[in-house]
């Protein structure tokens, strides 16, 4: 098959080399790419916190039950019946008292080391998780736990968790807005680039589409040069992108929970989250996606006006 | 081969306001192939157009046109591109492509085509040798003279053997040795088989290579013959 070769490589019957050129566009596809990288950051980081509060603090209550290790109506401790009625609720995985020895570590940022010398009148604790997502409607739970021990508070943290999980999606959809919206500007830069490239280059289309080049062949050859360049400015940005991307990563390691990237390559891959990963590649895939389709719909649009 | 039935012809949007008068009226005639044939008329009279409409540049306002046994005038649009690669075209201004060498010129309508690149090569090369110009492969138009220009244009319009061949005055730049020359071309290329029509107002010319002639008139074919 050597020899059998449609086209020379390189071969530029229509100058396009000249007429898209290989500054400008690539730097603007590169400025978007970086754009859209901090955008996809931003989502998997919002999603990435929704998460892990949802499964740290979104799926447990604690109760706190004064005195408890009075004896009630029941014959048994107030903590005990506490548990029972815990336990016997449906929706709740597990109910756990935490031992004196939880309860001082909890109380040593306040009180020191000393805490459990402290003479302070100790609750009970209770850590409750709940089953998935189950609807536990907190209110009758607290009454029949003020019916077992009166005095018995229950603290829900689902509300906060809710409170932030709206936010976190919030930002969730703004980041995605702004992915949506860099695609749409890219494009547009890639039509006015490829406008302009047709303008430039309109007496040698029109030379060759009277020697009977398709349309398909005229929009084939801008779209090459379109997706090469828009390809390049994607890597760019991605690129330019990532030394940002794990510095914000290493910012935010304390509030998710692993420790900050301690400077070695290995810390600093593992440091951004893994999808982010699987997404920054696709940003030149993206790029190039859109400089093909623009340049196809463009130059397709364009030749319409030639018989 | 080629067909005209009443055609006319006015640049801009047929029928829009900014559709300008018409500059062809009621062209009829028939081309047999295999013929060459003067196309003849004084500047203005519409020799660019009548060539226009038959390398597909334009379509009829009106009327019915027919090129190598193609109704043009209902055609769709993605069938025009096969049927003008069978069209070789000499332009007045030669419209060769500034930043391709000679070579690539005349290589260009079998790279459209989708020839294999190596009987491209051997195809190229020898056409270019034919018309005189097997030293300037590499050159591009700019380097090359007028008559040379002319030469590479004629080398692009015949290479892909075409089955209609049309000059829009294909002299008009040359002196008279090279006219004469550019014409034993074109007349070759019609021994060979090729139905040519050459638009002149060069009389001295059209008198040393007596033809059959359409004769244009403000926009009106006078007499085919």
């Amino acid at each position: 098959m050597s020899g059998v070769l449609l086209r020379p490589a390189g071969f530029d019957e229509l100058g396009l080399r000249r007429a898209l050129s290989d500054r400008m566009l690539p730097l603007l596809v590169a400025a978007m790419a970086f754009l859209a990288a901090l955008s996809l950051a931003g989502w998997f980081g919002a999603a990435a916190l929704t998460d892990q509060w949802r499964e740290g603090v979104g799926s447990a209550l604690t109760v706190q039950v004064p005195d408890p290790n009075a004896v009630a109506a029941s014959g048994e401790t107030r903590l005990h019946d506490v548990l029972a009625v815990l336990v016997g609720t449906p929706g709740i995985a597990s109910a756990r008292a935490l031992t004196n020895e939880d309860l001082t570590r909890l109380l040593r940022p306040w009180l020191g080391s000393g805490a459990d010398k402290v003479a302070l009148p100790l609750p009970g604790v209770v850590a409750v998780r709940l089953s998935g997502a189950s609807g536990l409607d907190p209110a009758p739970l607290a009454a029949r736990l003020e019916s077992a021990a009166p005095g018995t508070v229950m603290e829900d943290h689902g509300i906060w968790v809710r409170r932030l999980s709206v936010l976190a999606r919030s930002l969730q959809a703004c980041s995605l807005l702004a992915v949506v919206l860099v695609a749409a500007v890219a494009a547009a830069v890639i039509a006015v680039a490829t406008r302009a490239g047709l303008a430039a280059r309109r007496q040698a289309i029109e030379i060759v589409h009277g020697l009977g080049a398709t349309d398909g062949y005229i929009a084939g050859r801008f779209a090459a040069r379109a997706t090469l360049l828009a390809a390049v400015g994607g890597l760019a940005g991605a690129i330019a992108a990532m030394p940002v991307l794990i510095l914000l990563a290493d910012l935010a390691a304390p509030f998710s929970g692993r420790p900050p990237a301690a400077g070695s390559v290995a810390d600093m891959i593992t440091s951004l989250p893994a999808p982010l990963w699987l997404a920054l590649p696709a940003l030149p895939i993206g790029a190039a996606a859109i400089g093909f389709l623009t340049a196809q719909g463009t130059v397709r649009r364009w030749l319409r006006r030639l018989p | 081969m080629v067909r005209f039935e009443a055609v006319g012809l006015r640049y801009g949007h047929s029928g829009g306001p900014e559709a300008g008068p018409e500059v062809l009226h009621d062209i009829t005639f028939a081309l047999p192939a295999g013929v060459f044939r003067w196309l003849l008329g004084p500047s203005g009279a519409g020799k660019t157009s009548l060539l226009r409409l038959m390398y597909l540049a334009e379509r009829p306002t009106r009327g019915r046109l027919a090129i190598l046994g193609t109704a043009v005038e209902g055609a769709r649009r993605r069938s025009l591109p096969s049927l003008r690669r069978r069209i070789g075209v000499v332009y007045q201004d030669f419209r060769l492509l500034p930043h391709l060498s000679a070579f690539d010129n005349v290589a260009l309508p079998l790279r459209l085509a989708g020839r294999p690149e190596g009987q491209i090569k051997a195809d190229v090369t020898e056409m270019l040798r034919w018309v005189g110009l097997a030293r300037k492969l590499a050159a591009p138009p700019l380097e090359l003279s007028g008559g040379e220009q002319q030469r590479v244009a004629i080398a692009r319009a015949v290479i892909a053997r075409p089955s209609l061949l049309l000059a829009d005055e294909p002299t008009g730049n040359l002196d008279e040795v090279q006219a004469e020359r550019l014409m034993q071309l074109l007349k070759e290329m019609n021994r060979l088989g090729t139905t040519v029509v050459v638009a002149s107002h060069n009389d001295a010319l059209v008198g040393r290579h007596p033809a059959p002639a359409l004769r244009l008139d403000h926009g009106r074919l006078f007499s085919e013959h």
